[in-house]
């Protein structure tokens, strides 16, 4: 599946299908500070990501 | 997963709250909370004139959506900080909100630009008088808003705080021990003297991620980006700290946050405490006339320097 990050924006291609937290464990991100996106929909920790699928893994932390 | 108050595809599960919502009761739920926060905080009643403080972010937008949802009368100030590209890429997404949802419930969009003001943008501004960009931005505006607020006005401004802002602020100021800052975390600030705009922050009981799930299941069209200033800022770091807390222990940014507005709340009126602080330390700017506890406020002195060094 490719997943779009940002802060820095980048791509990344990691092998599917997976569950939505299994996606964030293999990237090693907290999920209480993103959101995932495919299409227009946000996906809960349990659904499951296709391995041809494109999401956006969404920053929601922000301010300085 | 299932949302818990009806049959659709959850949209997003709430591990504090021990639920999961679809869109349509997140967006019932969200709502409802900044109604609740308005009138458990005594923020503001359908007969005032607010003004949002928006900056294109997914917090500022949410709020003023929700307030022109929720039927008060609102109207929006950006302050144009002249961040070459990323203060015209936000500022496209303000103009373009106030367009789209905004003008046609009549309300309407200010917009200040620093440059105007003082010659420069805000990072030309934070280099020249030597002090962190953040810190000058802030003060900023902090300026404007109240300025533009009062000038105008406005019966309350309101900012898009939330509780994850809020929380990492309380953090910072107990790491540090800045009891002066501590009275000052209340959701409401009272308009204590004359030149001060009342200040809220309805989205006190949200958490970001909650707020970003709102905009996207509204379509909210918010910048993503985070501003390049903020790189490196303390305020991150506690942030990510509090959420590492959070999911080992969902609800400990709320229990940290709300329990320290409970004891605030018994131990002291903060309108009463604050007015009468305000009151003995504060006189009015030389230059500006806004409160201060200096003879020229902060505002005035960076302004006064940095039109100096870039004239």
């Amino acid at each position: 599946m490719k997943v779009h990050l940002s802060h820095p924006t980048r791509d990344v291609v990691i092998q599917g299908p997976k569950r939505v937290a299994d996606v964030f464990k293999e990237l090693n991100l907290i999920p209480e500070a993103f959101l995932i996106i495919r299409g227009q929909d946000l996906l809960t920790e349990d659904e499951t990501v296709a391995d041809g699928d494109s999401i956006e893994i969404r920053p929601v932390i922000s301010g300085g | 997963m299932r949302c818990r108050k009806c049959p659709k595809r959850a949209v997003l599960g709430l591990p504090r709250h021990n639920t999961a919502f679809c869109g349509d009761c997140l967006t019932e739920f969200v709502r409802t909370q900044v109604q609740r926060a308005i009138k458990a905080q005594q923020m503001f009643s359908p007969d005032d004139r607010v003004l949002v403080a928006v900056s294109g972010g997914k917090d500022s937008l949410t709020l003023w959506e929700i307030l022109l949802k929720l039927g008060y009368r609102v109207d929006a100030l950006y302050v144009d900080l002249g961040i070459p590209g990323y203060s015209s890429r936000s500022k496209e997404k303000v103009e373009q909100f106030a367009k789209v949802v905004a003008d046609p419930c009549g309300s309407q969009l200010t917009i200040h630009a620093v440059e105007e003001d003082a010659g420069a943008g805000i990072k030309e501004i934070a280099n020249l008088i030597k002090r962190p960009t953040c810190s000058a931005c802030g003060t900023i505006k902090r300026y404007q808003f109240n300025r533009v607020a009062w000038q105008n006005h406005y019966d309350v401004m309101a900012t898009g705080h939330n509780l994850d802002d809020e929380a990492a602020r309380l953090l910072g100021n107990v790491l540090q021990w800045q009891e002066e800052y501590l009275q000052k975390q209340s959701p409401t600030l009272p308009a204590s003297l004359e030149g001060f705009a009342k200040k809220v922050k309805p989205l006190y009981r949200m958490t970001e991620r909650e707020i970003a799930a709102y905009a996207v299941v509204n379509r909210i069209d918010y910048l993503v980006e985070e501003c390049p200033m903020a790189k490196g800022a303390k305020m991150l770091v506690y942030k990510e700290a509090l959420n590492r807390l959070e999911a080992e222990s969902p609800g400990t940014k709320q229990r940290f946050y709300w329990g320290f507005l409970d004891r605030q709340e018994k131990s002291s009126s903060v309108a009463s405490s604050m007015s009468q602080i305000d009151q003995t330390t504060l006189q009015p700017c030389t230059v500006c006339s806004q409160p201060t506890t200096a003879g020229t406020c902060s505002f005035c002195r960076m302004m006064a320097r940095a039109k100096t060094t870039v004239k």
